[in-house]
């Protein structure tokens, strides 16, 4: 398999803020650049596109050379798709005019981009002029034009963020499927939690005066070690696997860690793979498995570390097999139940998000 | 009812005018495109000097040309070295008069209309692996159209209108250097008001026309921004 990562040193200067930005990012997955506005994830994205040029940056796509030294690919030569925060579509050009633009004369393309106005269900606003659409299906335009292009990298800067919250909830499983399927490596720049928790594989935090940290998505949002897992609306990722339907109340059984969970709010075929959101909040301890509760997912887990929040109550990180919950619970609850790492509990989690 | 004498000034304005307005908007397009989006901070300079001929009189910039392009003249020592005719009292000369005197009025216009682009366009362009040239025809000319028309019609109304520095530059060569201004300036001289009238009449009508049909076509070639 070829190499497909993307390789980045460079520092990016704006005004008086500088930030040394040095990754190396897998290939055929998505990483979610998060972070509060100014701290450069947008700047970061537009380097590598060559749209902003950085001296003495060094960016290696797939092996191949964009920038290092005084060598600099010019935007239009470099194999990527971009898609901006607005103002993607072209206004002279109806739907179809600028979706024709990513599939000029290329082999493949136009079957390809057939494909994408199906899948997203872009046919009855093809002969539509650009102001006649809404934001949320502009964005659907523009993500189906830089795909359309078969980039080998693509770069979404805040796609959704001007979009509302129903068309977001509905389209982020479609996006996450299509870039699963399409292999493209993607970097996907948000603030947005949700957007995190539905697309990243790869998760990295921009932060105002650290460099930019890295790791595993599922990781770096339970790492105590990071700022992530002591947000309000810190949250864990699990990923598991759809095991039947219970249809007579709506639900869905998964299996996470030879665990079933009940979950609601979506369908999905029997094999395939989900991912679940819990949320720190969501989630309490008990010493005894509780028995007659209306809580149905309730798992034996270990506890890996115990962090204090700034605001009296703590953070516990716990162990479901490999994978790792959060729990926000009371200082007091810590010191009443003896809860020390390594011990053995019950989580109980009263809600659970499915995610594709 | 247009005597042979004044049809052939009004063929030598509406050549004038044509001509003028096609060279302008070749140099001037590239002109105003770099004004737009240069960084130089010495910008103001070549603005300033593009916006003069709004500001000074035609007979001022006549003079000088005059100077330039005359036998003694900078431009006409070239032009005899070359083993050409001075520019004076020619068409040719008058084209090159009218392009420096009428180049504000194209370039300005260009020049805020693709200052009103912004460079988002070109960048989703060049996402789109579409080159500065190609994204200069398939999206700055179709984005940029109403500007492009205002330009051409203000330089070329303005170079019909023309008056002192064709007298300065050109004096009164039937077929070659005297255009409608002229010829209406002669009609009043020789207390022709009749004829002067035809062709002020004419010109003020076709002016007329000529703006009425720019703003009727320039709200219907605006785009709809979302």
């Amino acid at each position: 398999m070829t190499d497909t990562t993307l390789d980045l040193d460079l520092t990016l200067v704006r005004g008086s803020f500088h930030q040394a930005v040095r990754l190396i990012l897998p290939g055929r997955q998505v990483s979610v650049l998060f972070g509060a506005s100014g701290t450069g994830k947008t700047s970061l994205l537009r380097a590598i596109a060559g749209l902003d040029r950085h001296a003495g940056a060094r960016i290696y796509s797939a092996a191949q050379c964009w920038q290092d030294g005084s060598r600099f690919l010019p935007t239009h030569r470099r194999p990527l798709g971009y898609v901006f925060q607005e103002d993607n579509l072209f206004p002279h050009l109806s739907v179809a005019g600028n979706l024709a633009l990513a599939v000029r004369g290329t082999a493949g393309a136009e079957v390809l981009l057939e494909q994408l106005i199906e899948s997203l269900g872009l046919g009855p606003l093809l002969a539509q002029q650009p102001w006649q659409l809404s934001g949320g299906e502009r964005q659907k335009v523009a993500i189906a034009r830089a795909l359309a292009l078969q980039p080998q990298l693509l770069l979404l800067d805040e796609p959704l963020s001007a979009v509302d919250e129903a068309f977001k909830q509905q389209f982020l499983p479609a996006l996450k499927r299509l870039l699963v399927d399409s292999g493209i490596t993607t970097l996907y720049v948000t603030h947005a939690s949700a957007e995190v928790a539905a697309l990243a594989d790869t998760l990295v935090l921009f932060q105002r005066h650290a460099p930019p940290v890295q790791a595993v998505a599922s990781q770096l949002l339970t790492d105590l070690g990071q700022p992530l897992a002591f947000r309000p609306d810190a949250e864990a990722l699990l990923l598991a696997r759809v095991k039947g339907h219970d249809a007579p109340f709506g639900l869905l059984e998964v299996d996470c860690e030879g665990h079933a969970f009940h979950v609601g709010g979506g369908a999905a075929p029997t094999g395939r793979q989900v991912r679940l959101r819990v949320q720190a909040q969501d989630v309490s301890l008990t010493r005894q498995a509780p028995v007659a509760t209306s809580i149905l997912n309730v798992v034996p887990v270990t506890i890996r570390a115990i962090a204090l929040n700034d605001d009296h109550s703590c953070v516990v990180q716990l162990l479901l097999g490999e994978q790792r919950l959060l729990a926000r619970i009371t200082r007091r609850s810590v010191s009443l139940l003896g809860l020390a790492e390594g011990d053995r509990v019950y989580a109980q989690i009263k809600s659970v998000a499915l995610l594709q | 009812m247009l005597s042979p004498a004044d049809l052939t000034a009004l063929w030598l304005s509406l050549r004038l005018a044509l001509l003028t307005t096609l060279i302008l908007l070749l140099i001037g397009t590239p002109l105003a495109w770099w004004l737009a989006h240069s960084r130089w901070r010495f910008r103001f300079i070549p603005e300033t000097l593009v916006a003069l001929p709004l500001v000074l009189p035609p007979t001022v910039l006549g003079f000088y040309l005059l100077l330039a392009l005359g036998p003694q003249g900078w431009i006409g020592q070239a032009m005899l070295t070359l083993g050409a005719e001075p520019l004076v009292f020619s068409f040719t000369g008058l084209l090159f008069g009218s392009v420096v005197y009428s180049l504000p009025f194209v370039v300005q216009p260009l020049q805020d209309t693709f200052q009103a682009l912004g460079r988002r366009p070109l960048e989703v362009a060049a996402t789109l692996r579409l080159s500065p040239l190609a994204s200069f025809w398939r999206v700055v000319v179709p984005m940029a159209r109403p500007g492009f028309l205002t330009a051409a019609t203000l330089g070329f109304a303005h170079t019909i209108g023309e008056f002192g520095v064709v007298l300065m530059l050109g004096g009164n060569i039937p077929g070659e250097t005297r255009v409608l201004a002229i010829a209406i300036y002669d009609h009043v001289e020789s207390l022709e008001y009749a004829a002067a009238h035809v062709l002020a009449g004419g010109l003020l009508l076709l002016s007329f026309l000529l703006l009425l049909l720019v703003y009727s076509l320039r709200s219907r070639l605006r785009f709809r921004r979302a």
